[in-house]
């Protein structure tokens, strides 16, 4: 071929390096999931001590894998079995990068990758561990690890050749050859991964047989950040389903979707009973559970996905082996896991004592609500699969379903979002925290008369509206009573809420983006939707607007050709707004997308969608969406409320302790 | 309040998260479970009117009739067919011969009112209800190999199959 030139032929073997990099990482792998736990069962040291080289060490291995892969694709190497699969030379550079893991085989070396880089983060940031825990998480990590690496191994390897090469690849799916799904993955995978770092915690404590506040500390920056990441990973998916798959809607109840919903369900259950961990030494065990539950779900979530038992844009291949492969490791580590938990668990005894009305309380009732809606959505996920392995019979469960089922329980909930963290520990009386919040409820009271008279008849998206206000109020008064507002004077109490704990300011910016996006969701709920066919030169009349077809043309691109509708927007005869809705086909997968077109304003969007022309007659489906937008700010305001509570002094396990050894030092 | 006290509390409060999540899934179930049928499955026994489900088979070729957004078509699974009625914008992937879901209700003339039409993503994907249901209808035995390529399998003649 023509690569084959002498002096240019060293980048060829780059695949075989990167597959030995793989089998280096697994080899490292096993060390590491068996030296350190030896060690800490026999308090050996020295055993000990060699779990963060070895993470370190798989680490690097790892890495040199994936960059490896990202080299084939880039440099578009028709060599390698998966870049033909999933690439191609036309497709733009950025695409060809993010076309690594746009597949099952590259995705999964992203996850293996991600969880190394936590492995890693446990070994370099978590010198203050006390070692044998260190090496039991590491361990645990490890073992992880390897399940994963020799699922790759055997039965997905990425670094595959083809001989002789074909002129080309065949292209990425169309619909993942965007900016979002680049950077969704990466960061769901953080999300999940994040989640097996909680896991191995739970399981080096359930070894130990001893969970106290201390583990409460170091176990919640993990969820915090895999929360974080997995909220801005599930709020970027739906972004990219909302503008993309051109059909209005933001979240459709999709098996898919509620896969990454559910660690998201179980993880926020996690963040928060961990607090009562750390603060009260309380629900100890029920925390160790939902750490394995998170992981057990996140697992489960990549089972579903990948194995093709689910159809959709996200089940890259349906080779049964890959199922299977995947369901035994889940039985492995989720099996071995609940036992180890079965039979340790009742040795932990509880402390911390207090009563139902408390701060504890509160977020006792927070899990057991997260967990009933985690339980509701997963059966009407799982629901039609086992109907169908079970008795051949195919049905759907579809939103109206999950939307019925998870409201009434989602309603005491956000009810419950204002009012818990305002609540004293151990022991509280409700009707002082009521009257803290009695703005807070005047607002949500406004918000759904003001609804129901502006809007129209729509009790539902005026009782949304109501939800929204009563969080995001609700999070302005747990600040403003922090900071002593009516208490003392205005300077005063600025001062206070500047040098009130980053965690509180977390939470109550993490509630109130969560009235943002209810906000959205309640807005959607008043979305509208025309139908709409059109000659060149026709117009409609719509939410106010006169949308003036003024033509459909044909355009290139990089590696589609597409149809393109110009509309023009007219609001009393003057020009408001252009868009360009349209329809893109790719010879190479031989598949069509939409593309929306989308104008906002950040109150609404405006919304449109070409369809198909039939006898110069072009079908338009024109929607307008209130507040949609929100519905992702909102999640971003939700991930900034947990870094802003990672980045508390008190979560920093590290800091207290430098400043121990600086002052050791200076004496 | 004492521990026994306090377990006592929890264990009710778990009792009464997990007995009303189980109320309302089973309720939700009774009335938003969508089931899958194919035309055969219909000419055996009706679905009770107004009641939601998922129709799938193959579009039927030269069966689809434009007049502006509503869209008129058949459905077949080798043996019976169902007419269709769907008015919004049809999936990108939507062509005669090609496997199809769409979901909606039975309308009084015996035609089905489609609220949705599934999108597809690729051309050479088969849903695999479809699939099933035409393993069911007799035209295909997984046994005997894949299946064939969707545009083949039609009740008409092929030599009306030109315009996809």
């Amino acid at each position: 071929m023509e690569h084959a030139e002498p002096g240019d032929t060293d980048w060829l073997v780059i695949p075989e390096l990167g597959h030995f990099a793989l089998i280096l990482a697994a080899a490292l792998a096993i060390a590491q999931s068996i030296l350190p736990l030896i060690g800490a069962q026999r308090g050996d040291a020295r055993l000990m001590g060699s779990a963060p080289p070895l993470a370190l060490a798989g680490l690097i291995a790892v890495a040199v894998a994936f960059g490896a892969l990202v080299w084939s694709y880039a440099t578009n190497d028709t060599t390698v079995a998966n870049v033909v699969a999933n690439s191609h030379s036309a497709k733009p550079m950025i695409y060809k990068i993010s076309g690594t893991w746009g597949n099952h085989e590259g995705s999964m070396v992203l996850w293996v990758l991600v969880l190394a880089i936590c492995a890693a983060a446990v070994a370099g940031f978590g010198r203050d561990l006390p070692s044998a825990l260190q090496a039991r998480v590491i361990a645990v990590l490890g073992t992880i690890s390897l399940g994963f690496l020799a699922f790759i191994l055997f039965t997905s390897n990425p670094f595959e050749r083809v001989w002789p090469p074909p002129p080309d690849g065949n292209g990425l799916n169309p619909l993942l050859q965007d900016l979002g799904l680049a950077v969704h993955p990466p960061l769901l995978y953080a999300g999940y991964v994040g989640f097996s770092v909680t896991f191995a915690f739970a399981v080096a404590a359930l070894i130990e047989g001893r969970v106290d506040a201390a583990w409460g500390r170091w176990v919640r920056p993990w969820a915090l950040g895999a929360w974080s990441f997995l909220t801005l990973g599930i709020a970027i998916g739906s972004w990219w389903a909302y503008y993309e798959l051109g059909w209005g809607g933001y979240w459709f109840w999709d098996p898919v979707e509620n896969a990454s919903l559910l660690p998201w369900l179980a993880g926020t259950a996690l963040l928060h009973s961990a607090i009562v961990v750390e603060k009260r030494e309380a629900l100890k065990i029920w925390t160790v559970l939902l750490a394995l539950l998170a992981f057990a779900l996140s697992l489960l979530g990549t089972f579903l996905v990948r194995s093709g038992i689910l159809n959709s844009v996200h089940s890259f291949a349906s080779d049964p082996s890959r199922g299977v492969f995947i369901l035994v490791l889940l039985g492995i580590y989720i099996a071995g896991a609940f036992l180890l938990f079965a039979w340790r668990a009742p040795a932990m005894a509880p402390t911390g004592v207090f009563a139902p009305v408390s701060r504890e309380g509160a977020l006792v009732l927070n899990n057991l609500l997260l967990c009933s809606i985690t339980a509701v959505v997963l059966v009407g996920t799982l629901y039609p699969l086992f109907l169908d392995l079970l008795t051949g019979q195919m049905i759907s469960v579809g939103p109206p379903f999950f939307n019925t089922a998870t409201a009434p329980l989602a309603v005491p909930m956000i009810a419950g979002m204002a009012i818990g963290p305002m609540m004293p520990w151990k022991r509280a009386t409700l009707w002082p925290v009521l009257q803290r919040l009695w703005w807070a409820a005047c607002l949500a009271l406004a918000a759904f008369v003001l609804t129901l008279a502006f809007a129209g008849w729509h009790v539902l998206p005026a009782f949304g509206f109501a939800c929204g206000f009563w969080l995001i109020g609700g999070a302005a008064a747990d600040i403003a009573d922090r900071a002593g507002l009516g208490r003392t004077r205005l300077a005063n109490v600025l001062n206070r809420a500047r040098n009130l704990p980053r965690s509180a300011w977390g939470a109550a910016v993490a509630h109130a983006g969560m009235g943002v996006t209810l906000l959205g969701v309640a807005g959607m709920g008043l979305a509208t939707e025309h139908l709409a066919s059109l000659r060149a030169g026709e117009s409609t009349s719509y939410a106010g607007y006169e949308w003036r077809l003024d033509g459909v043309r044909d355009v290139t691109g990089p590696n589609f050709t597409a149809r393109r509708a110009t509309l023009t927007l007219l609001r009393d005869g003057h020009v408001a707004h252009v868009m360009e809705p349209s329809r893109r086909f790719f010879p190479q997968g031989r598949t069509t997308t939409t593309e929306t077109s989308i104008r906002t304003n950040l109150v609404r969007d405006l919304y449109a969608v070409l369809g198909e022309e039939h006898e110069g007659l072009a079908v338009l489906r024109l929607h307008v969406n209130p507040l949609a937008p929100w519905i992702w700010l909102g999640s971003f305001i939700m991930a900034l409320g947990g870094a802003l509570s990672l980045s508390d002094r008190r979560v920093r396990v590290a800091a207290p302790a430098a400043r121990r050894r600086e002052a050791e030092a200076r004496a | 309040m004492n521990r026994k006290k306090r377990r006592l509390y929890i264990l009710l409060l778990c009792a009464i998260g997990i007995g009303s999540a189980t109320a309302l899934t089973l309720t939700a179930f009774q009335d938003n479970l969508v089931f899958f049928l194919a035309p055969s499955d219909i000419a055996r026994e009706a679905p009770p009117p107004g009641r939601a489900f998922r129709l799938g088979g193959l579009v039927e070729a030269g069966s689809v009739e434009r007049g502006g957004a509503t869209v008129r078509f058949r459905v077949t699974d080798g043996a019976h067919t169902i007419s269709v009625t769907f008015s919004g914008v049809l999936p990108d992937l939507f062509r005669e011969g090609q496997g199809v879901v769409a979901q909606g209700v039975m309308g009084p003339d015996g035609t089905f009112a489609a609220r949705e039409v599934l999108a597809r993503h690729d051309e050479t994907y088969m849903p695999p209800e479809v699939a099933a249901a035409l393993r069911r209808s007799g035209h295909w035995n997984p046994s005997q190999g894949a299946a064939p390529p969707a545009a083949t399998w039609n009740t008409l003649s092929p030599a009306t199959r030109t315009g996809s």
